[in-house]
């Protein structure tokens, strides 16, 4: 009988998925470049907001350095996969570095090269680290990140320094995104059952009681950062490949404040949350826009003020996490 | 090396400059971590807004400038006793991860509506003329603010130190910081003493918000973005919660800062990672700071 | 499972409808700028308005909706000019540049202050084939290779060689000092071509004491100084943004640094003075335009124009938007046509356009060739000193 349960359960999983693609074929036919750029944001916010959440939803790990990750994947993956002849237009200040010069790999490889790299970052950056308690470990994360910030930007001879790269190839497509968004939502959902999740999550409720009941909590918490920061770095790498052109000003603390609005919003600790979540402020970001600018209702039109839409955001997070503590969805 | 002498105590001198800045406003940092053990992101704009409000009052009113100074000050006091009461107070027992996010999300709050508010332009600070005085000694050229910040910061460090030791209220504050809910069981009014927490604190944001305008009489609406951060590090550093850490840690930061640009040119670009390098060797040594104690945690 | 399922086709709805619905009402209206019978024409304005840049973006785009203002229509068809704030950031240069030409359809664009903020929106218009005016970023890197992106000022190696005679000739310099801002390409660029400059007029490689840097954002620059000041030059060159060089104009003066300091084009703004002041007395910069020193009949008109609207002197930036849009509309009137590619080749053609800061030949780069003026700050106002002939 559980034996049928859980088979149905698992074809009924693969009919949704493949609901789902079908309808994502319609939409990369049907859009038009815009709207498709949007929606290739919301499948890499999915990515990155489950990545953040595997860090501090799930492990209570309070972490503030998502940018950092981000941008060591954006920079692999860019410099892997442009051609040559781009990296020597980019490069005029100082030529770019020898072993990196010749070099032009597909997407595929490319990003999982970044994630590797973040991965490995973030592996020597967790060891020492996380051992930190709450708030200390929120600003040595937010320290690292910026770190890695100020080395990309004199690094001229690796990344260009502070003039950033363009022309990256735009090798981001729905399929890649958001084919990245349902591997990362899959690998979550087997990591939570298994008992991998059991430890981050009792991790997450009692360090104390976790480490009593014999869990290794450095092992735990090391594997939780590593593949948060893995993940982090392929969303890097997509959003890199996406936008075309990448500078490390683009990685500072405001884009992972982004991400925790969308982790916070939809839920610490639910895969759900953070999947519907990155799709709705994403799109309410685009759609917001109009507070920045001019609003043009037809019958009035006023002038917008620069900078409205973010405090409307701010607003509404500070809203959710006073009145709402378990974020817009309950967990599941 | 060839630096001269004179060169190496100009260097000294613009390090103890801006580290006495980055000590008066990481004062107020420490404060109101050491009592209620909360990050206060908003910190470094409660600065900007103190700088802003001083601004105005300086250009559009006929008051003398030091009056102004102390009004702004006061007045931004007031706006963090609101801040925290609208962002802070309501989550006062939910868990720590959850004040900070509202915390940050506080920050971006004043930020943006800086610039709905101020307007993206930057604003020239009308920096009265004594603060921009230079007095020349032997070659080495010292500015008013360099005198006038020090001696703010430790006029205001006997205050406090007299205040937090000798006052009622004062007390109740360590005793908080100390141990936080045998204090409250102790009867002392929770909610005016971390109204007075946040009045004292933002006050100091303040005064730093201003002393860095008359410095650098630039201001945007983020302003305090990186002030803020260093100046958590400062407090960091210094041991969190002790008042005399913060400024030690302060002057580390200034100092450091123009001294890896004075000593090593080639990493000039770097500066800004100084503060977090330090800040992470800090944490991995002696994570309770400097001047801090060592505490265990009870289970 | 089936609620899982429910709500993520809710949420690929919502995501369409929203998308959908988000497009203003007009967009149904004309399906692009191409589409001869609607009887409106877009421009997109891509300029910082909040971030560092911001002074620079707004006095552009008061130039810009002046010129709106002058000459609203085209071809019989009303101009409409669609501004969106780049913040001063590159990425969001992309974004916005992007939106322009696929959200609002844009025949043409006109854009950035700030020759990074082109730079990165360099590649989406010449993909998306849409044609872009930029007023003042003075990089070369603009417009190279780079056919739908045209300037109507001078660029950087004839500015900084204006700015290497001025030192030479002008002030007797034999050894300089530079101070750049490596995160922007305007600064790198102008402080390179300097220093090739002064070193080919000075005739001596070794003409240039030292290199130092900064970064936008920063406020502190008296280490830097310290040590420049050690090297002893006869005159600093500082192109960088308005803010942080008045901060380190003063910071200079206060550390005892009493030679001239040089910059570029970004100086002239009000901000500069307000910011700098007693500090910033002398300082001598080059740029593309001067109230006081009219070249054209069109200058007369359009400082007589900018003066009844906004009711002060007209600055370099706001007459080169001036002239972006009119360059835009008279090229828009050759081609005959709302097609963005026409207009491009039209723009391309441009010849001897009598502009608000001069006639306007755009070569084969997309360049236009233009005077310098060299300006300087006296008594708390930017004073005239001299035009520079190319």
């Amino acid at each position: 009988m559980k034996y049928k349960k859980k088979y149905k359960k698992k074809s009924n999983s693969i009919l949704y998925i493949c609901i789902f693609l079908v309808i994502l074929y319609i939409l990369n036919k049907t859009l038009d470049p815009y709207k498709l750029r949007i929606l290739n944001l919301c499948g890499i916010y999915v990515v990155l907001g489950l990545s953040l959440n595997l860090i501090n939803g799930f492990t209570g790990l309070f972490s503030l350095g998502h940018a950092g990750f981000m941008a060591i994947g954006a920079y692999t993956t860019a410099l892997l996969t442009m051609p040559p002849a781009m990296k020597e237009m980019n490069f005029f200040m100082q030529p770019i570095v020898p072993f990196l010069a010749n070099v032009e790999w597909s997407f595929l490889p490319a990003l999982l090269m970044g994630g590797l790299v973040s991965a490995i970052m973030g592996f020597l950056i967790g060891a020492p680290v996380l051992k930190l308690t709450d708030d200390y470990l929120a600003i040595a994360t937010l320290g690292f990140a910026e770190i890695i910030r100020v080395v990309f930007t004199n690094l001229q001879s690796i990344t260009n320094g502070a003039l950033g790269l363009k022309g990256i190839p735009a090798t981001t497509n729905v399929w890649w995104s958001w084919g990245m968004a349902i591997l990362t939502i899959l690998l979550l959902k087997y990591l939570m059952k298994g008992s991998y999740g059991i430890a981050f999550k009792s991790i997450k409720d009692d360090e104390i009681a976790a480490q009593a009941m014999g869990i290794n909590l450095f092992k735990h918490k090391i594997m939780s950062f590593t593949i948060g920061s893995f993940l982090a770095g392929i969303g890097g790498g997509l959003l890199g490949n996406l936008l075309g052109t990448i500078d490390p000003n683009m990685f500072r603390f405001p884009l992972t404040f982004n991400i925790l609005l969308i982790v916070v919003l939809g839920g610490l600790g639910s895969i759900k949350g953070t999947t519907v979540a990155a799709v709705i402020i994403t799109i309410m970001m685009e759609a917001l826009r109009f507070l920045d600018e001019s609003i043009n209702l037809g019958f009035i039109s006023f002038e917008g003020i620069p900078g409205m839409r973010m405090v409307v955001f701010s607003v509404l997070l500070m809203a959710v996490v006073i009145f709402r503590k378990e974020g817009l969805l309950k967990e599941s | 090396m060839n630096m001269s002498i004179q060169d190496f105590l100009q260097h000294l001198t613009n390090g103890i400059s801006l580290g006495s800045l980055y000590a008066l406003i990481s004062i107020g940092y420490t404060m109101v971590y050491g009592i209620l053990r909360l990050i206060n992101f908003a910190h470094g704009d409660i600065f900007m807004l103190g700088a802003y409000i001083t601004y105005y009052g300086l250009v559009f009113t006929s008051i003398p400038w030091w009056l102004v100074f102390i009004l702004s000050a006061v007045i931004t006091g007031l706006l963090g006793v609101l801040l925290e009461r609208a962002a802070y107070k309501p989550l006062r027992n939910s868990p720590r991860i959850t004040v900070l996010i509202s915390a940050i999300g506080a920050s971006f709050f004043l930020e943006n509506l800086g610039t709905v508010v101020f307007g993206g332009r930057p604003k020239a600070f009308p920096t009265p003329s004594i603060f921009n005085s230079v007095v020349r000694i032997g070659g080495v050229s010292i500015v008013g603010v360099t005198f006038i910040i020090p001696a703010i910061t430790i006029v205001l460090l006997i205050l406090l130190n007299y205040f937090t030791k000798r006052t009622k209220t004062g007390m109740a504050m360590r005793a908080l910081s100390k141990d936080y809910e045998a204090a409250s069981l102790m009867g002392i009014d929770i909610n005016k003493i971390i109204s007075v927490t946040f009045l004292i604190g933002s006050f100091l944001a303040a005064v730093g918000g201003i002393m860095w305008g008359t410095k650098f009489p630039q201001l945007m609406p983020l302003m305090g973005m990186m002030p803020g951060i260093k100046c958590f590090i400062a407090a960091v550093i210094g041991g969190i919660g002790n008042i005399t850490g913060a400024v030690i840690g302060g002057f580390i930061l200034g100092l450091g800062e123009i001294m890896i640009v004075a000593f090593l040119p080639g990493l000039t670009g770097y500066r800004d990672a100084f503060s977090f390098v330090f800040l992470i060797i800090i944490l991995l040594l002696k994570p309770t700071g400097l001047m801090g104690e060592n505490m265990t945690e009870k289970v | 499972m089936l609620k899982k399922i429910l709500i993520l086709v809710l949420v690929v709805a919502l995501l369409s409808t929203s998308l959908l619905g988000c497009s203003n009402s007009s967009d149904e209206k004309n399906k692009g700028a191409s589409d001869s019978g609607s009887d409106v024409i877009k421009i997109g304005v891509f300029e910082p308005m909040t971030g560092t840049s911001a002074a620079g973006g707004e006095m552009t785009v008061e130039g810009i909706k002046l010129a709106n203002e002058m000459k609203g229509e085209v071809l019989g068809k009303k101009v409409k000019l669609v501004v969106v704030d780049n913040k001063s950031d590159k990425v969001e240069a992309a974004n916005a540049a992007s939106r322009l030409i696929e959200k609002d359809k844009v025949a043409a664009i006109i854009g950035s202050y700030d020759s990074s903020l082109s730079m990165a929106a360099g590649d989406i218009v010449k993909n998306a084939k849409v044609p872009a005016v930029g007023c003042s970023p003075t990089n070369p890197l603009v417009t190279l290779n780079n056919d739908y992106y045209f300037r109507v000022c001078f660029i950087d190696p004839f500015q900084g060689t204006v700015m290497a005679n001025y030192a030479f000739k002008e002030l007797g310099a034999k050894k300089a000092a530079i101070i750049q801002d490596v995160t922007r390409d305007y600064s790198v660029g102008l402080s390179k071509y300097f220093v090739d400059a002064f070193k080919k007029i000075t005739g001596d490689d070794n003409s240039i004491v030292g290199v130092t840097s900064y970064n936008t954002g920063d406020q502190d620059f008296s280490a830097q100084l310290t040590n420049i000041k050690g090297l002893n030059p006869d005159v600093i060159f500082a192109p960088g943004n308005y803010g942080e060089s008045a901060l380190l104009i003063k910071q200079a003066r206060d550390l005892g640094i009493k030679i001239p300091i040089l910059g570029g084009d970004t100086w002239e703004a009000p901000e500069f003075i307000q910011i700098g002041g007693k500090a910033v007395e002398g300082a001598v910069f080059s740029t593309h335009f001067t109230a006081e020193a009219p070249v054209t009949e069109m200058s007369t008109k359009f400082l007589e124009a900018y003066k009844n609207k906004y009711n002060k002197d007209a600055n370099a930036f706001s007459a080169l938007g001036f002239d972006a849009y009119m360059v835009i509309l008279d090229a828009i009137e050759r081609a005959n046509s709302t097609d963005p590619e026409k207009i491009r080749d039209a723009i391309a053609s441009t010849k001897d356009f009598v502009g608000a800061t001069g006639n306007i030949t755009l070569d084969e780069n997309g360049d236009a060739v233009k005077s310098a003026v060299i300006k300087k700050v006296s008594n708390g106002e930017f004073k005239y000193l001299t035009t520079v002939e190319p």
